[in-house]
């Protein structure tokens, strides 16, 4: 067993699942490195939550290989569970019972020794702020609360592989930071995570790597800077003075247009340093002042519209 | 935070324990009984208000028509229809409470925490094993209030110590199989509200039966349906244990018919549970 210590937290090859007539995904292929976050973003529909549940060992696969921890979901499911974890769209906490009955619960569904389960319980109603809040019934809690009890909860049983679907989703501005600081506490910890989430910026925050799901199918991949770079629509935006500078500068910078400002041009670029290093030379040789000068990279919406998008369009065109 | 070592997961998978889950789910099921109360009293109020009701307004009437199928040789009247219809109240209590189980395994199924169950390492059967536990012992105590509120209007059973002891034992396996029936109804009922209904059936069974009048007294097509059906011989045990009738071959009938649903339900609700969310 060399090829252990590389072997992916998650992989996926071909990946296929149908409800009836609908094909929800086509052929997803994923890899997840160990300790790292994975983001799958996707309009809803896209596929993301059924994702979840096949990985989690909750549906099954019409075709293609997953494996989760090292092991295939469909002939191990039971292995796959001792090594997961998972938080749901919607609050897997029984809301009768107690924040501490709650994580009790799952100390002893885990069976953890009684003075092992006190620790456990008490560390984590502490992690996530709800050490207060520790001995009223959770329907009392409010949803970044109920958010955070839930993946208390998933963490009680120290899982190799955390799946978040839409972990922030109905969340205020507030929760959902401290849900990514949490978060980002996991990965620091050596936890691998697999987020799905239809906020970009979510994905940009959290994920090292970030997959585009569209149609059951994924339309792009790679980190949150090269999605953006791929992508046309960065720019350098350059602001002048009066007209006469911006004059100048036209006549230096053949891709240069003007915009709506009367005083600011708008210059294609992919926003790396050495293409402003370019820009910054010509407008240099020829002495033209610049009063401003500012970067636009496109932001993962960008991303998202172009790729999917796109995609319809060549759907289109190629029928 | 326990770090995954890099040679990868622990490979031994540990073998499920469905004793200890099911005790730990059981746990949780009782906790939930005792935070929701509400619930519990109404389950054991409705054949309490049964017992009264038949017991104090028809219980009069009723009573003297019942000629010698009276228990005990009783001249009619209220009293010795105290002693016919307790039996049929008793089985009443038990679905009632069974209605309960549909009802709470039906909410448990729309949170989100069985999905939870579903994907960890636990023995599966143990979300279902505990409520049927929770169940069996809400109904021991719903059978214990409603069973000393019968005598406290009236109802004199002849039994000793090893009747009792029987009928306990009996009314437990009844039990056992309306639970796991209920529990396959909870979770073929898409809301709170199919879970309620679904369970009716066996709350008017008693009534399709020797329960409240003797089958005897039916049309004949009601009265063939009246003897074949499980309550009937279910009622006639309990009622033969309880006040001296003769029991006869309704015991092992009500028996088979105990194993049968109770195996049934069993393997309905094991297979609805592993259908796929």
């Amino acid at each position: 067993m060399t090829s252990t210590s590389v072997r992916p937290a998650i992989a996926v090859t071909g990946l296929r699942k149908a409800f009836g007539d609908q094909v929800v995904l086509d052929g997803l292929d994923l890899t997840v490195p160990r300790g790292t976050v994975f983001s799958l973003l996707g309009a809803n529909g896209a596929g993301k939550t059924t994702t979840v549940k096949i990985l989690s060992t909750l549906l099954g696969a019409d075709a293609g290989d997953v494996r989760v921890a090292g092991h295939d979901v469909a002939r191990e499911p039971d292995a796959v569970r001792a090594a997961i974890g998972v938080t749901g769209q919607f609050s897997a906490v029984d809301k009768l019972l107690t924040g501490e009955e709650n994580l009790r619960l799952m100390a002893d569904l885990h069976h953890l020794a009684r003075s092992e389960r006190g620790e456990r319980v008490a560390g984590l109603l502490r992690q996530f702020e709800l050490t207060e809040a520790a001995d009223r019934p959770a329907a009392t809690y409010s949803g970044g609360m109920v958010r955070r009890l839930d993946l208390a909860m998933t963490l009680v049983g120290n899982p190799q592989v955390i799946f978040l679907d839409e972990p922030t989703t109905g969340l205020d501005p507030r929760s959902r930071r401290t849900m990514w600081e949490i978060i980002r506490q996991l990965v620091a910890d050596g936890v691998t995570i697999f987020l799905t989430t239809q906020y970009l910026a979510e994905a940009d925050e959290l994920a090292d790597r970030i997959a585009v799901l569209d149609r059951g199918r994924v339309v792009a991949e790679g980190t949150a800077e090269e999605l953006k770079r791929r992508i046309p629509g960065g720019h350098v935006r350059l602001r002048f003075a009066d007209e006469h500078e911006l004059d100048a500068a036209l006549r230096v910078l053949d891709q240069a247009a003007r915009t709506s400002d009367t005083l600011a041009l708008r210059v294609p670029s992919d926003g790396s340093l050495r293409a402003l290093k370019t820009l910054i030379g010509q407008l240099d040789d020829r002495a033209v002042e610049v009063e401003e000068l500012s970067v636009h990279t496109p932001d993962l919406d960008d991303v998202f519209l172009a790729v999917t998008g796109h995609r319809r369009d060549e759907e289109r065109t190629s029928r | 935070m326990n770090t995954p070592a890099l040679a990868g997961p622990v490979p031994v998978v540990r073998r499920p324990h469905p004793v200890r889950d099911s005790t730990t789910m059981l746990r949780r099921n009782l906790k939930r009984m005792l935070r929701y109360p509400s619930m519990t009293l109404m389950l054991v109020g409705m054949p309490v208000v049964f017992l009264l009701l038949f017991v104090y307004v028809f219980g009069g009437t009723l009573g003297n028509g019942l000629g010698g199928s009276a228990p005990d040789g009783a001249t009619g009247g209220r009293a010795a229809y105290v002693n016919y219809v307790t039996p049929a109240i008793i089985l009443m209590t038990i679905a009632a409470t069974v209605q309960g189980t549909a009802i709470s395994v039906a909410m448990d199924l729309t949170e989100g925490i069985i999905t939870r169950f579903r994907t960890m390492h636990i023995a599966r059967v143990s979300v279902l094993t505990g409520h049927v536990l929770g169940s069996v012992i809400q109904t021991v105590l719903s059978l214990a209030v409603v069973i000393g509120v019968a005598l406290l209007v009236g109802f004199r059973p002849t039994a000793g110590a090893v009747e009792w002891l029987a009928t306990a034992g009996f009314l437990v396996a009844v039990t056992v199989a309306l639970v796991w029936l209920a529990v396959a109804l909870g979770q073929i009922s898409e809301s709170v509200e199919t879970a309620s209904n679904l369970p009716m059936p066996l709350i008017l069974l008693p009534f399709l039966g020797s329960g409240f009048v003797p089958t005897d007294s039916m049309p004949a097509g009601l009265r063939w349906f009246a003897e074949y059906q499980p309550f009937t011989p279910i009622i006639e045990t309990v009622r033969g244990l309880l006040t001296d009738e003769p029991v006869g071959n309704n015991a092992w009938i009500a028996l088979g018919w105990c194993a049968v649903i109770a195996i049934g339900g069993y393997l309905w609700s094991r297979r609805l549970f592993n259908r796929e969310a």
